[in-house]
């Protein structure tokens, strides 16, 4: 492993100045242990940060009482409706939820020493994909990501997999918590679980399958799910029959047809490789070497789906140290606005104007609809349209006219804008 | 020696350059001059994507197949003989419009908005992405093809006059179908596409000028087309949704004579799994904001509709059950909607199979008689003049065309 550049621009969102020499100076192997184990990584600067972000704090119910829906506000009795009082609930609408969650997430990439984690946690999110604006995931969304997603992001799969499946966000994104065995089943969750959690598309299910895993995930379900509350089983809703998934019979009854099913997805070689695939491709190459994701595959397989020690694989393998693998990924719109404030030595307090810039790029934070979560591949991100988005931003960064977001650098702001706008900086 | 616009632009960096600083209604005069005759009439099309799997059987209510609201208690379209102005919109004695999508229903009367129905593509997946990927790479069942069909019609029929605008996507990002070899513009608004540093501007793009060439050659060409603000005809109601605004990008585009030959645009919201609703409801508003926007185009348009195909697509449809939630999961063929001047409308194409359990595909499905391509062939050979789709369509052999295009 020699090419430290290469290794923070994938493990990392770029490098600041000055990380390079750090890493070189206790090196790449010792840093990127730390990564693996981001507890060892000091990172209160970046904690003391985030304390101006009261609704990461937040359970859902706390956030449903303190941030309500517009409709119930309107309701709201007539001599609480003073102007003033109106003006102070107006502020404190879901969106205002939606712009901390997304300012944490630009403020974490830019400042985190826990560089590692916050590559993943987006990662994760994107895999198991939920849609923000779906009703009530408006307020389900950010304890999914801090509960669910950031605390699995280096660790078991199926630890991680289990989580998303009795999240409520997740059962709520693809209506799960309506399947019922009496007034019939919803195939959302049973299919996009095996599709695009787990097996992949071709990773060898049917129409039955799907059906007969919906079927097993009856009465996974929301406790008052308008109310945001937590997971809850309802047994009277339970298809207690036999189903046949991917040829096994699952029949323990209740709650465990569903948990058997996650360990019989979780197990599966076709998992193994899904999975694989696309960290090698969001790590490696938008073609991922078919060697290494064997290899990964197999570590996968061997080790019960552990995340660090996949990512170690990935790491240090000579797919991923290949000289011409680096520098030939296209960024996400979120990966070029992260390294681009960290290239110039910015801070920033992840105001609305960035979160916005992103999304005219492409790329709305956790407002992906489809299940699908965004592109993968870093070859679809680029279009005239969304170069110009990234000219305009960097343009808007070099001269500091990002409220909230300035940068340190010695360079002019012309040497800063015809770096951060070079065809070269749109790659990792 | 008449000169066209396009081989003047290709041409002449230098005589455009000129152009950049000259006042644009001079530029404008300019460009319609050099231009007239022959861009007023090239055909266009307009393809619309209905990410997310839209129920055709409720964009288009079967109400005369007696099968159609048992299957579906809660959410079935009243038939038009019923009801008040929740009923279908009755089309044909057999097939009604779905209440909301009623804005539409003057340009069949027109005689411009044909439907097809029973129609999607054949590979049997009933993965959003897959299907959308094969509908998209106009390949179903194929994952070697990279390229989009709309991309793969440019190429089969190169363009020399051509401008940067001859193919555009109202998105951050180029589509699957337009993905590929051939240059197109993505741009979600006509008055974002360019550089907004203020007074840096010209700096900045002299900066970058030579790096992205094909983008800025395509900012000034945007910028002098489309120096005044845009206005729509006081007879096009725009809703206010980001379809909406992309159906009026469309139209800027269209009128500003730029060089447009194929726009691409994308609604999303149709995977209605749960309480879609009936006449009112989750799919109901989707097909609001779908037929008030593609009507307000429509109007906004007006006499130039004679050159323009609009087509509808989706990536399949919906279980003709309604599942446990008030929703339908993921089923087969859907329906379409071909709009514009070139259009035999005013009827439901294509043959229907029936509702009855042993007509449903995999018993549970409306099943497939119109492959989406024979759709798509015949609008690339009839209206915009390719010669064959082979190149378009791998693999594919037609069936006897629909004519419902006529020849522009």
């Amino acid at each position: 492993m020699q090419d430290v550049t290469h290794l923070l621009n994938r493990t990392a969102f770029g490098a600041r100045p000055g990380d390079l020499e750090r890493v070189q100076k206790i090196g790449a192997e010792k840093y990127l242990e730390e990564q693996l184990h981001p507890p060892r990584v000091d990172d209160q600067s970046t904690d003391a940060l985030l304390v101006k972000f009261p609704t990461l704090r937040m359970s859902a119910g706390e956030l449903l009482e303190k941030y309500q829906r517009p409709a119930q506000l309107r309701q709201g009795r007539q001599e609480t409706q003073t102007p003033q009082f109106r003006m102070r609930r107006l502020a404190e609408t879901p969106q205002l939820i939606l712009q901390e969650l997304q300012a944490q997430k630009i403020v974490r990439a830019v400042h985190s020493q826990r560089q590692l984690q916050e590559v993943m946690t987006d990662f994760w999110f994107n895999h198991f994909n939920v849609f923000w604006n779906k009703n009530a995931d408006r307020w389900l969304t950010t304890p999914y990501e801090m509960d669910v997603i950031r605390p699995h992001a280096l660790g078991k799969f199926k630890e991680l997999l289990e989580a998303t499946a009795k999240s409520p966000a997740m059962l709520f994104y693809l209506d799960n918590h309506l399947s019922s065995s009496i007034k019939g089943i919803n195939e959302n969750y049973g299919r996009e679980l095996m599709e695009l959690h787990t097996l992949g598309v071709d990773g060898g299910y049917t129409q039955k399958d799907v059906q007969e895993v919906a079927r097993a995930f009856t009465g996974w379900s929301i406790d008052r799910p308008q109310r945001s509350g937590g997971f809850m089983f309802r047994g009277r809703i339970h298809d207690d029959g036999e189903k046949i998934v991917l040829g096994h019979k699952i029949h323990k009854g209740g709650i465990r047809d569903g948990e058997e099913v996650l360990e019989i997805l979780a197990k599966h070689p076709s998992t193994a490789r899904f999975i694989s695939t696309k960290m090698v491709r969001r790590f490696v190459s938008d073609d991922p070497p078919v060697k290494l994701v064997k290899h990964v595959s197999d570590v996968y397989l061997k080790t019960g789906g552990d995340i660090r020690e996949m990512l170690h694989a990935v790491f240090t393998s000579n797919e991923f140290n290949s000289p011409e693998v680096s520098g030939a990924k296209t960024k996400t719109p979120f990966e070029f606005v992260a390294s681009a404030i960290r290239a110039a030595d910015g801070t920033t307090d992840g105001s609305r104007q960035i979160a916005q810039a992103i999304g005219r790029m492409g790329q709305p934070l956790y407002q992906c609809q489809p299940p699908a979560g965004y592109a993968d591949r870093g070859d679809q991100w680029m279009s005239n349209g969304a170069v110009l988005e990234r000219l305009n931003f960097a343009v808007a960064l070099a001269s500091n006219k990002i409220a909230g977001t300035t940068v340190a650098s010695d360079e002019s702001p012309k040497a800063l804008v015809t770096r951060l706008g070079s065809p070269e900086f749109q790659k990792r | 020696m008449e000169i066209s616009r396009r081989y003047f632009l290709k041409s002449g960096g230098i005589a455009l350059a000129s152009f950049a600083s000259a006042p644009s209604f001079l530029v404008r005069t300019a460009l319609a001059q050099t231009n007239h005759g022959r861009g007023a009439d090239r055909p266009i099309l307009i393809a619309i994507f209905q990410r997310g799997a839209a129920d055709g059987i409720s964009m288009v209510v079967p109400f005369g197949d007696r099968h159609y609201s048992s299957l579906r208690p809660q959410i079935a379209i009243t038939e038009p003989s019923r009801g008040g102005n929740d009923r279908a919109i009755d089309l044909d004695g057999y097939f009604g419009l779905h209440p909301s999508l009623d804005s539409l229903k003057p340009i069949y009367d027109e005689g411009h908005l044909a439907i097809v129905h029973a129609v999607g593509s054949p590979d049997n997946t009933r993965s959003h992405f897959d299907a959308q990927d094969y509908m998209e790479a106009g390949a179903p069942g194929n994952k070697s093809v990279s390229d989009g069909w709309l991309n793969r019609y440019l190429q089969a029929k190169p363009d020399t006059n051509a401008t940067p605008f001859r193919a555009v996507a109202l998105s951050a990002t180029l589509p699957r179908s337009l993905a590929g070899p051939a240059s197109a513009v993505a741009m979600q608004r006509v008055g974002d596409f360019g550089i907004r540093g203020g007074r840096a501007t010209p700096e900045v793009e002299q900066l970058f000028a030579d790096l992205y060439k094909d983008t800025f050659d395509a900012v000034k060409l945007l910028r002098s087309a489309t120096a005044q603000q845009y206005v729509p005809s006081p007879t096009a109601q725009y809703p206010n949704s980001p379809f909406a605004q992309s159906m009026m990008q469309i139209a800027q585009l269209v009128k500003s004579d730029i060089g447009l030959e194929v726009a691409f645009a994308d609604i999303g919201g149709w995977d209605t799994h749960a309480n879609q609703g009936s006449s009112r409801g989750q799919l109901a508003n989707r097909l609001k904001d779908l037929g008030d926007s593609l009507s307000a185009l429509y109007r906004d348009l007006g006499d130039q509709m004679r050159n323009i195909v609009l087509v509808t697509m989706t990536e399949f449809g919906r279980a003709v059950r309604q599942n446990g939630s008030g929703g339908t999961d993921h089923g087969h063929a859907s329906c379409l909607f071909v709009a514009g001047g070139p259009v035999k409308g005013g009827k439901v194409y294509g043959q229907w199979p029936g509702l009855a359990p042993e007509q449903l595909y995999e018993g549970r499905d409306l099943a497939l008689t119109t492959d989406f391509r024979d759709v798509f062939s015949e609008i690339v050979i009839t209206h915009l003049g390719a010669r064959d789709v082979s190149r378009v369509f791998p693999n594919f052999k037609q069936a006897a065309p629909l004519k419902m295009v006529k020849a522009s």
